[in-house]
């Protein structure tokens, strides 16, 4: 075994790769259970837009269309799950669990043909002068864009639930939707709208993971990536900031093992492999105490009937 | 403009019209699926639902219903058990397969030793495996108020890690000329889950499954336990106000559909699947998740869909070497059910009207 | 009938020529053309015609009373006015011109602004952004919380914009949805049920805001089923009995008792008191402090009482007390030390609701749908949840339900619950009727204690007489009852005794005989900090 093949710089660097898929679904998670809602889907989705984003990159060649396309496939099957459950007044956990398993379906489906093609590259965005900086140009500025379109997406949701009008009236729908109704918002259509977000958000990390991170198509890619991102917003308190500080964890945990596996560590693969899982079940006996802060209406069923 | 009114009490007639309709909604949009792939979506129907019962070669298929129809309705009453009081097991692929590793474990520690006494031991090692990893999540849940839907499904990834490493590890044949896999437990007559009726498929899992239907349909019906669940479900404050302890209910909730999980595994990996390998497991405890919603959380409803979605798999390989169908697009095609049953449920416990224009 | 002249009774008011005559009182320099006229609104829910072709008028900086039982469809009517309800036919104008908002916020555009009973607050959050989530173009949140402190002021309604709305008191929150109403500087206040939430001194405090408001000109609809409130506050009132305006009148000139017949249709008995003799103590409490298991509730401090056997102690207090966690601290739902409450001498503060049961100790909680009853269930089923055990429904764990289903007709029979059958689901029965039920479940498993949290609440006046009686017969045949209740005049009525409870302390406990309002206001908390409207 050889630690010293691990190299802090490139570690670091990969943590950020590493994050950036659950970090996206986990955001857009959060502001769909800050509008009260839960879906469970969240693996359903991110699978979903890995192989829209995907097949869209290899037939169109840019990875930009196959982003676009995987927020896309995302919102559509969200859209289901809205159907179901702001609609049809569906319960929302298994709703969810429905959306998981026909995302998994739909996506292996779809993606028959594309089994061993290598996506097109996307490129890495040097960023002059910063990304010449000695170890932090290269942990913090030689990434892709979606990096820091994350990155720019924690601050914009951060900063819009806390100062935005948008953004209150989120939380209020979220906290109290009776009140909320009282008042005259639209329940329904802000948490339809907060749910296509959420599907949107799961669809760009499932694209990261088979555009930039493996890169390539096989069938149930994300491995319970959608399911980490879950508790991360539990991690997270409902926080925007600490969705971060919890996708960097999980990447950090990810990354050593997969470093570790490298490096010939002496425990079998197998046993490297459980850590993210068992790390996020450790996170939660952590964090359940903490739930002062969940949206109050989550999770239940919202009917305007007189 | 359709609006939805809530109906004084949940209709009788629509809880059971419901998941038929679904199955018929189904089957429509999976013909438009099979359609848009380039099949004869009658053939492709008719292929998945008819040729298994009444086909040329039904008396190979007909046997096969009870075989993959046996697990998933194990796996489903343990879960409906926990659906119907609000916790919400869906781990159910993890209890699975460590019961199955559990199960034969104790068997592979016995070889070559003829007796008995092994396959019970077996049995109860797969039960008590299952209920195990079940209970992770359970005790997390009441000592620290762990979620458990996300702590359950967590397990899963773990317990197919755990089922890799055994398969490739302590479990592996030693005369396995190197591959991967266990040593083939139908070759091993004391740890063989055998067929008890030739031809039938009838199997001890299968008669576990049927006692486990009894079971909980007189525990659900008749039983005060069962009500505790059903109230706890539906009105947890008035649960606790009829003095239900819910930390019990979750212990036994879990603990069943751990048990039961794990014995599913157990008959699983000692009679049709032979052997430990790394893809022993082919997602039963998921598939089961939609059985025993479909079987609207009833034994006697899981049962019949038990069957019918044993059937889907049966078919689905039909369709899939007689017409090339994907497999995916019955994996699609069983996501598609639960999906439209949850849809058209509104219909149980709301009326859909049409709104009278409206005079401001 | 004596005071015919002030108290018309019809069907179809507002299209009267000569209505207007009687309406403002007489030496009033107000203006008499309507704000708000309402002409046959109509509005049908499946089973029901909530209303219907109800019309009246509102002048402005008059205080107009809506009357009515509960389910008279007064609720149903201001929603209408306030845009969450499309009526099925009718009209409004307000100011002359034709109102029809679409939504809530084209209300409060056009000057109508709500405050609403069961509060439309949100607990996680600030004062100041409850306020503005009431407002259609609030300004930022930092002038908004300037304004606040501004018009809190003037109003005589002290409030920090800063804090988080779950921990103010009932009364508090009222005041948030006040002065998220009169930011706006609304034309028609609407208050629904108002008072339900103060103490006897915040009601003064609050008419005399209320006054102040009507003198600037502001109309006020005022809806209550509290008669001596309307005589002292309103000046023209509308009754509705069963969805129909089945009059109007001058409240100050109209008896309290002619407007409950307008209100009620007729006339009910008061419960009888039989005589009874207090006998050994039952139920002994000493010294019992809880937690309250949710968020935002109230913890029990130091509480001290005993009811005796043929006794009813009656526990007033505003809402949010600690109420709900007595009442769970009794039934068993939230455990205490051991020794904190004694039955009949023994400890049963550990027990769980089951043991308590056995012993004779039963309860019946506020909620009637999701507590006292499970929703989905049929009533069978609903009887077998507390009568479990002392009804013998079971045997060894296997449930009797042929013996379930006739204690369930038993409660149906005895106490009149008007449905077509135990296998209904509780849902389906109306407020007034389960909550029949629910008391009568208790009533009939014999019990030495029984605790009841608002018996009567959100029932129709027929169904809570049937339920004080009840009550009154139960403590005769020598049972022990603790009644806690928001409604003042349900317990002088009834209780021998009485105490308050304010944020989880008890008051002193004293004879119910001889009190008058402003004791019990005081006992209550008095004015909760709250100072006079600066006029």
């Amino acid at each position: 075994m050889d630690m010293g093949s691990i190299s802090p710089e490139l570690l670091l660097a990969s943590l950020m790769v590493a994050a950036t898929p659950i970090l996206l679904a986990a955001l857009g998670e959060l502001v769909v259970e800050r509008a009260g809602v839960l879906n469970l889907g969240v693996e359903g989705m991110m699978i979903t837009g890995a192989i829209c984003g995907f097949a869209v990159a290899v037939n169109s060649g840019s990875p930009a269309f196959g982003f676009v396309a995987a927020a896309g496939g995302g919102a559509v099957l969200a859209l289901l799950f809205a159907a179901l459950t702001q609609v049809a007044l569906a319960n929302q956990v298994a709703s969810g669990l429905a959306l998981t398993l026909f995302g998994l379906g739909l996506s292996s489906l779809l993606g028959q043909g594309y089994v061993g093609i290598k996506p097109p590259p996307v490129a890495r965005l040097d960023i002059p002068l910063l990304g010449d900086i000695p170890f932090l140009g290269r942990v913090l500025f030689s990434h892709d864009l979606m990096v820091y379109f994350g990155l720019a997406l924690v601050g914009l949701i951060w900063w819009m639930l806390k100062y935005s009008r948008a953004g209150l009236i989120l939380r209020a729908v979220g906290e109290n939707h009776d009140a909320a109704h009282a008042l005259g918002y639209k329940v329904v259509r802000i948490r339809v709208a907060a749910i296509l977000f959420g599907g949107a958000c799961a669809g760009l990390g499932g694209a990261y993971i088979s555009l930039i991170r493996v890169p390539q198509w096989t069938e149930g890619m994300t491995a319970g990536a959608g399911w980490i991102a879950l508790a991360l917003v539990v991690f997270a308190s409902w926080k925007a900031g600490r969705v971060l500080l919890g996708a960097w964890l999980f990447g950090g945990v990810t990354v050593l093992q997969l470093n570790l596996q490298a490096a010939g560590f002496a425990i079998p693969v197998e046993y490297l492999s459980m850590s993210p899982y068992l790390i996020t079940i450790l996170v939660l006996v952590i964090m359940a105490g903490d739930k002062s802060r969940a949206p109050a209406s989550l999770g239940r069923i919202f009917h305007a009937s007189q | 403009m359709l609006k939805l009114e809530k109906r004084p009490q949940p209709s009788r007639l629509w809880t059971w019209v419901t998941p038929l309709l679904a199955v018929v909604i189904t089957m429509l949009a999976g013909g438009a699926l099979f359609a848009a792939l380039g099949k004869d979506p009658v053939e492709a129907i008719a292929t998945i639902f008819w040729q298994p019962l009444f086909g040329e070669f039904a008396f190979y298929y007909r046997p096969q219903l009870l075989i993959k129809g046996a697990p998933l309705i194990l796996i489903a009453i343990g879960l409906s058990l926990g659906f119907r009081a609000g916790i919400w097991n869906i781990g159910a692929e993890g209890q699975y397969i460590v019961g199955a590793l559990t199960g034969a474990g104790v068997g592979l520690a016995f070889y070559p030793t003829e007796s008995v006494l092994i396959f019970p031991l077996m049995v109860l090692a797969g039960a008590l495996g299952g209920w195990g990893w079940a209970m992770i999540p359970a005790v997390l849940k009441l000592r620290f108020g762990t979620n458990e839907i996300l702590v359950s499904l967590m397990l899963v990834y773990v317990a197919e890690q755990l089922l890799a490493a055994m398969a490739l590890g302590p479990m592996k044949n030693p005369e396995g000329m190197g591959f991967p896999g266990s040593r083939n437990l139908r070759q091993y007559e004391s740890a063989h889950n055998a067929e008890l009726i030739t031809g039938t498929g009838m199997h001890w899992g299968v008669v576990a499954a049927f006692i486990a239907v009894i079971f909980a349909y007189v525990l659900l019906t008749r039983h005060s336990l069962g009500y505790h669940i059903r109230l706890t479900g539906q009105a947890p404050r008035a649960a606790r106000f009829a003095g239900v302890r819910p930390a019990r209910l979750v212990l036994v909730c879990l603990g069943t559909a751990g048990a039961l999980a794990g014995l599913a595994g157990m008959f699983e990996v000692s009679g049709p699947a032979g052997q430990v390998s790394i893809d022993f497991n082919v997602g039963y405890g998921f598939t089961a998740i939609i059985v025993a919603f479909l079987g609207r959380l009833h034994p006697l409803g899981i049962l019949l869909a038990g069957l019918l979605m044993a059937l889907t798999y049966i078919g689905g390989e039909i369709a899939q070497s007689n017409m090339g169908l994907p497999a995916a697009a019955i994996q699609l095609f069983q996501g598609m059910l639960l999906f439209f049953l949850l849809a058209v449920d509104v219909l149980t416990n709301y009326r859909i009207r049409l709104a009278r224009r409206e005079v401001a | 009938m004596k005071a015919a002249s002030h108290c018309r009774r019809h069907r179809h008011c507002a299209t009267e020529e000569g209505e207007s005559t009687c309406r403002p009182p007489s030496g009033d320099n107000r203006v008499t053309t309507p704000l708000l006229s309402i002409s046959g609104l109509t509005k049908a829910y499946p089973g029901v015609v909530a209303n219907d072709a109800v019309s009246f008028d509102i002048i402005e900086g008059e205080v107009h009373a809506l009357l009515g039982e509960n389910g008279a469809g007064k609720s149903t009517l201001v929603k209408m006015i306030y845009g969450l309800v499309k009526p099925d036919s009718g009209a409004m104008t307000l100011h002359g011109a034709p109102y029809t908002p679409p939504d809530p916020h084209a209300a409060r555009k056009a000057g109508v602004a709500m405050v609403f009973q069961h509060f439309s607050l949100f607990e996680a959050m600030s004062v100041a952004e409850n306020v503005a989530l009431g407002m259609e173009e609030p300004p930022r949140l930092r002038d908004l919380a300037t304004r606040i402190r501004e018009v809190s002021e003037t109003y005589g309604l002290p409030l920090d914009p800063g804090r988080i709305v779950g921990d103010l008191s009932a009364g508090e929150r009222q005041r948030v949805e006040i002065i998220r109403c009169l930011l706006q500087e609304p034309r028609l206040l609407i208050m629904d049920e108002p008072t339900s939430v103060l103490t006897p001194q915040e009601v003064e405090i609050l008419f005399q805001t209320l006054r102040k408001l009507s003198a600037e000109g502001v109309a006020i609809l005022y809806i209550s089923h509290k008669l001596e409130e309307i005589r002292s506050l309103c000046d023209q009132a509308t009754i509705l009995r069963q969805g129909r305006n089945v009059g109007t009148c001058l409240p100050r000139e109209t008896s309290a008792r002619e407007m409950a017949e307008m209100m009620v249709g007729s006339s009910f008995a008061a419960p009888e008191r039989a005589p009874r003799a207090p006998g050994e103590v039952a139920l002994e409490i000493t010294g019992l402090s809880v937690a309250s298991p949710s968020a935002f509730g109230t913890a029990l401090k130091d509480i001290h009482l005993s009811v005796q056997a043929g006794e009813i102690l009656g526990l007033g207090g505003v809402a949010g007390n600690g109420q709900d966690e007595l009442l769970a601290a009794l039934s068993g739902e939230l455990p205490s030390d051991a020794e904190a409450i004694r039955l009949h001498g023994t400890a049963v503060g550990r027990f769980g609701p089951t043991a308590r049961r056995g012993l004779g100790l039963l309860a019946a909680p506020e909620e009637r749908l999701g507590h006292a009853a499970a929703p989905d269930m049929s009533l069978t089923e609903n009887a077998f949840l507390t009568g479990a055990q002392r009804e013998n429904l079971t045997a060894r764990g296997f449930i009797r339900w042929g013996a379930a289903r006739a204690f369930a007709r038993a409660i149906i029979e005895r106490f009149d619950v008007r449905t077509p059958g135990p296998d209904v689901a509780a849902r389906a029965l109306s407020g007034g009727n389960l909550q029949k039920f629910v008391i009568g479940r208790e009533v009939l498993q014999r019990p030495r204690v029984l605790v009841v949290n608002q018996p009567t609440w959100g029932v129709d006046a027929a169904a809570a007489a049937a339920i004080r009686q009840a009550l009154l017969d139960l403590a005769a045949n020598g049972a022990a009852i603790l009644c806690i209740s928001q409604d003042l005049d349900e317990l002088m009525e009834i209780s021998d005794r009485f105490g308050a409870l304010n944020e989880g302390r008890l008051s002193e406990i004293r004879p119910a005989q001889d009190l008058n309002v402003e004791e019990i206001g005081l006992m209550m908390g008095g004015a909760h900090g709250m100072e006079v409207a600066h006029v």
